[in-house]
Formats: structure tokens, C-alpha cells, sequence
């Protein structure tokens, strides 16, 4: 049995994969490649790190609003995380969910967690997210 | 967040899918930023014609095909492809034709298609005061801080749900408490000669934007009176290096009559100085290579304004560029006729350059590959060429940009930078 943390949610929606997790803001424009679910910003720490399908915890977006666009059509390709956990109100990831929803009926689940909360999950934990914020950390099934 | 009955009727359908898409994606930006209200806005300048992909299109055209309209004046931003002119560069016609498409999407809704990313030297340039939803950082910096306008830092997809529904959620740089300075640059040392140069501006906005990341820098210690290309150089330099949405320079700027205005009576969170050494160091970071052979030179980001069409011409009157580099100016179609009516462009085609309207190299794929060095007088272009176009880039005064065209190779005058 995992730990329960909350969260505050940001965009609802269930998801379940391995954690990724870095403690620096990433830009997805120039640092996401879209086709392929790659980290490809060379200067981050999770550069080479697949992020499709995993649950990716960043403090949150950097830099260029065309972030929103990246991330868009990374879950139009099927390439997204299957969901965004942060450290800080992120408008621009949160915007791109929103409008995966209303367009293609995919949001990804954006959440975000306390300091303290976002420093106790780690790369490599199996995360539940749940709609109403509640998270389950646990080790890989 | 509470919603007017408006705002109600919009959500919900009883002015058509388009607008109810929009406000339902306004009202859950709102919840997210904790909004307690929305308001209304005068003017929109929309980001969101950039072609990213499939996923913009088809954002662009579901909202068309739903009958979305503008209700307040919207001015166009660049798009992906030069409309007229891009068959003379290597753009894929893959991308050709899509991103065009999502031009003509936006263009359906009836906005203008002004194409350019400085729509505050066009006839939309707002007002003082005025609520605004602006797209694209450079515009956005200029409209908050030059002109005295409000807008928030608008992402591509949400600047059209605004221009749609004419309503914003209340946050941030729209209201009057959140527009006070944050940080305190003092400048001191700098010889009023380097800061009348025109170069001495994207330098000076490359290091305050990397200073400030995305506060409110209040700026004090110059004694010049800069000039609209000035500030505006400047401006995109900050939303650059940094995300910088609003600038107080006082004496210049129209919420910086004194430091204590710009400050709004508080005090700074932070003091920060900085002298010659520091803009030196700018300086040097705006150039990856200046040693190597130069393909390109490449002015215009933002794009070019008649006052630098003019003053470009007569630099090139009677002279030609070196076969080996090119030489190119993007500009916005309403500049470049202008331009050619006060026969400032007839020189720059007879030095052997070329214009590219509606876009930038930036956000269409029209270099070609054997260009390997730009030279630009642009912080914007020095500062994204070597990460998307994977170019070398030497930053120069737009002097040392002709006379490199001119030579073949760079040319850079560095008495005021390099002592």
C-alpha cells in the first residue's frame, strides 16, 4: 500500500504510470519533442528521459507560451505524459490540457502539489492520480 | 469565479458553439489563476496563427467551421509562411499549405491580417489604460510597458477565446495593484555614447530580461531619452532572455514618471546594479561565432518599421552585397508599402536584398541548409537562431551588418564594446 498525498487540481482526470520527476522548469518548445515523447532541451537534467505515457513532475513550464502548442499536439500524437504533476498555478500547461479536452475529448491530468508533497515523489514510483486530487505513491507494481 | 449573465449565456450556448468553446476554456483558465471575475477587453492581437502542427489547425478550423467572429478589433500576429512570396525559399510545401490554412481560418473569424508581431506601430497600436488581450512576448512587453496598455502574457489558444468572446478572466497585469515594480536595475557608468547607439538597447534588454526572469524590473541611472525602435528593441530582448511582461523605466515609460510611482510606494524586493562590465558580457553572449565565414545577414525582429526602412536606406544607396551572403529584412506587408511609397525599398533591392513579409525565419522553415551564420542587429534573432535554426549568430549594429554584407565577412566596429 502506497502513500496518499493531495493536491490541487488543476485540469481532472485519472491516470496511472511511473514517475519522472525533476526539480527544473522545462520549456516544451525546443525541450519536448512532440513526435516522439523525448526531453531533447540537452541542458535539462531529464534530457534523453522518454515522457510519454509516464507521470512527469516538473515545478512547471519555462520560457515561450508556444509551450501550450507543443504539448497540444504531443497528445493529439498519442507522444504526452499520461499526466503533469507541478510545484507551482502553471497557466500554460494547464491551458494545453484544457484545450485537449475540449478539442479531442484527452485531457491530461494537471495537478498541482505543495513543496513538501512535490519533494517526497520520485522518479521511478508507481502514481495514481485521481480526479479529485488525491495521489497514491507506491512502488512499481 | 462569478459570471456575468453574459458570460453565462455565452457558456452555455445561446451565442453558438464557437463562443461557448471559448468561454468554457476562459472560464477554466479563470478557476485555475483563482479569478474572482471576468472582464472586458477593447482589442486582441492573436499568437495563435503560428502552425505548430496538426493540433493548431485543427483548433484554427474547428472554431471557424463552428462560425467563431472576433467582437473587439483583433490584429493578426506572424504566421507560419510568407503568403506571397514563400515559393522563392526552400519552405517545404508540406508546410506550406497548412500553415496557410490556419491563416485563413484565423482571417475567417474577422480578424486582420496585419501578419506582423508589431501590431503597436500599426493602426491597433491601443491606448493608454486600455484592457487588452495580447499575444506574443515582444507585443506584449511593448503594449504593458510603452504604451501604458494591460495585458497579461496571452498563450497561443487563449488570445483567440478573448478576441472570441471579448471577456478575460481578472489577473495579473490587468489590474492597476499588480503593476508595480518588483526589482530595482540601477544602471551607472555607462557613457552616454553607448547609450545613444542603437545596439546598446537589445544588449541592455538581453541582461535586464536574464535579471529579471518574469518579474517587474523598474529601471533608473540612464539619462537618454530613448527612441520607439529603442524601446522596442529593448522590449524583445527581455521577453527573451527572460519572460518579462511589464518594464518601468523611469522617466521614459508612461507608469515611471518617478521611481516611487514605478514602484507603486513599496520597495523593490531586490536591488540590483550593474555597469559597463555587466553589458560587455551581454554583449559577447548575443554572438555564438565571429570568426567564421558569414552566410546571412538578417534584420527585422521585431519587423522592421518605416523609421528603420529609412534609415537602413541610404547605408545600402549605391552599394552592393557580397555574392556570397544574403541579405533579408522581414517586415509586415503595411510597412513594406509604405516603405516602397517613400522609395526607401528601391535601394535595398538595388543592394541585391531581399524582404520576406507575414512571417519571420523564426516561425516558417525557409532558410536554406547551407546557411550556417547569421548575422543580425536583433537580440530576438540572436537569441533563438542557434537553438531552432541551428545557426551560429553574430550580433552587430545594424552599420556592421551592411558593411559585413558588403565585405563578405564579419565586419564588427568594437571600440564601444570591447575596451
Amino acid at each position: 500500500m502506497g502513500r496518499l498525498i493531495r493536491g490541487r487540481v488543476l485540469v481532472a482526470g485519472e491516470a496511472e504510470g511511473e514517475g519522472l520527476m525533476t526539480n527544473e522548469p522545462l520549456s516544451f518548445w525546443g525541450g519536448y519533442d512532440q513526435t516522439t515523447g523525448e526531453i531533447i532541451d540537452r541542458r535539462h537534467p531529464l534530457s534523453g528521459q522518454m515522457a510519454s505515457g509516464r507521470i512527469l513532475g516538473l515545478p512547471g513550464s519555462r520560457g515561450s507560451s508556444t509551450t501550450t502548442a507543443v504539448l497540444l499536439e504531443a497528445v493529439r500524437r498519442g507522444t504526452a505524459p499520461a499526466a503533469i504533476l507541478t510545484s507551482t498555478t502553471d497557466s500554460f500547461l494547464a491551458l494545453a490540457s484544457i484545450v485537449a479536452d475540449e478539442l479531442y475529448q484527452r485531457p491530461v491530468p494537471v495537478v498541482a502539489l505543495s513543496a513538501q508533497n512535490f519533494a517526497a515523489v520520485h522518479t521511478g514510483d508507481w502514481i495514481t492520480v485521481h480526479a479529485d486530487g488525491r495521489i497514491e505513491v507506491g512502488d512499481h507494481p | 469565479m462569478k459570471l456575468s449573465p453574459t458570460d453565462r449565456d455565452k457558456l452555455e450556448g445561446r451565442e453558438g458553439p464557437a463562443s461557448a468553446m471559448a468561454m468554457s476554456i476562459l472560464v477554466r483558465m479563470g478557476e485555475v489563476l483563482e479569478a474572482d471575475h471576468m472582464i472586458d477587453i477593447e482589442a486582441a492581437h492573436i499568437d495563435s496563427t503560428l502552425y505548430m502542427g496538426q493540433a493548431t489547425l485543427d483548433f484554427a478550423e474547428k472554431l471557424a467551421e463552428m462560425g467563431a467572429k472576433v467582437c473587439v478589433p483583433t490584429s493578426l500576429n506572424v504566421g507560419g509562411v510568407d503568403q506571397q512570396g514563400w515559393q522563392s525559399w526552400p519552405v517545404p510545401a508540406t508546410w506550406a499549405e497548412p500553415a496557410r490554412r490556419q491563416m485563413d481560418a484565423y482571417q475567417s473569424m474577422g480578424a486582420v491580417p496585419t501578419w506582423t508581431c508589431a501590431p503597436y506601430q500599426t493602426a491597433f497600436r491601443p491606448k493608454f489604460g486600455q484592457q487588452i488581450a495580447w499575444g506574443e512576448s515582444n507585443a506584449i512587453v511593448f503594449a504593458n510597458s510603452v504604451i501604458g496598455a494591460r495585458t497579461e502574457r496571452y498563450p497561443d489558444l487563449l488570445d483567440i477565446c478573448a478576441a472570441v468572446t471579448g471577456r478575460v478572466p481578472a489577473v495579473g497585469l490587468h489590474l492597476e495593484s499588480n503593476r508595480g515594480g518588483q526589482l530595482m536595475i540601477e544602471v551607472s557608468g555607462v557613457p552616454e555614447s553607448l547609450q545613444s547607439e542603437d545596439s546598446f538597447y537589445p544588449v541592455f534588454g538581453l541582461l535586464v530580461g536574464k535579471l529579471a526572469g518574469d518579474r517587474i524590473p523598474v529601471l533608473t541611472g540612464l539619462n537618454v531619452q530613448p527612441t520607439e525602435d529603442q524601446l522596442k528593441a529593448f522590449g524583445a530582448a527581455t521577453a527573451s532572455s527572460g519572460s518579462v511582461a511589464l518594464f518601468h523605466w523611469v522617466g521614459v515609460t508612461p507608469e515611471a514618471g518617478t521611481l516611487e510611482v514605478a514602484l507603486k510606494g513599496r520597495q523593490p524586493e531586490e536591488v540590483i546594479r550593474v555597469g559597463i562590465a555587466d553589458l560587455k558580457a551581454a554583449w559577447r553572449d548575443l554572438t555564438t561565432d565571429s570568426g567564421g565565414k558569414l552566410d546571412m545577414v538578417v534584420l527585422g525582429s521585431p519587423h522592421f518599421s518605416l523609421d528603420e526602412f529609412r534609415r537602413l536606406a541610404p547605408m545600402l544607396d549605391g552599394r552592393s552585397r557580397h555574392p556570397d551572403v544574403s541579405f533579408l529584412v522581414t517586415s509586415s506587408r503595411a510597412m513594406a508599402a509604405l516603405a516602397e511609397k517613400a522609395g526607401v525599398l528601391k535601394p535595398l533591392r538595388e543592394f541585391g536584398g531581399r524582404v520576406t513579409l507575414d512571417t519571420c525565419i523564426l516561425t516558417t522553415p525557409m532558410l536554406p541548409s547551407e546557411v550556417k551564420t547569421l548575422m543580425t542587429n536583433s537580440a530576438k534573432y540572436a537569441y533563438y537562431s542557434p537553438g531552432l535554426l541551428n545557426t551560429q549568430v553574430v550580433f552587430g549594429s545594424l552599420e556592421d551588418c551592411v558593411q559585413s554584407a558588403i565585405e563578405g565577412r564579419v565586419v564588427r566596429d568594437e571600440s564601444l564594446w570591447a575596451a
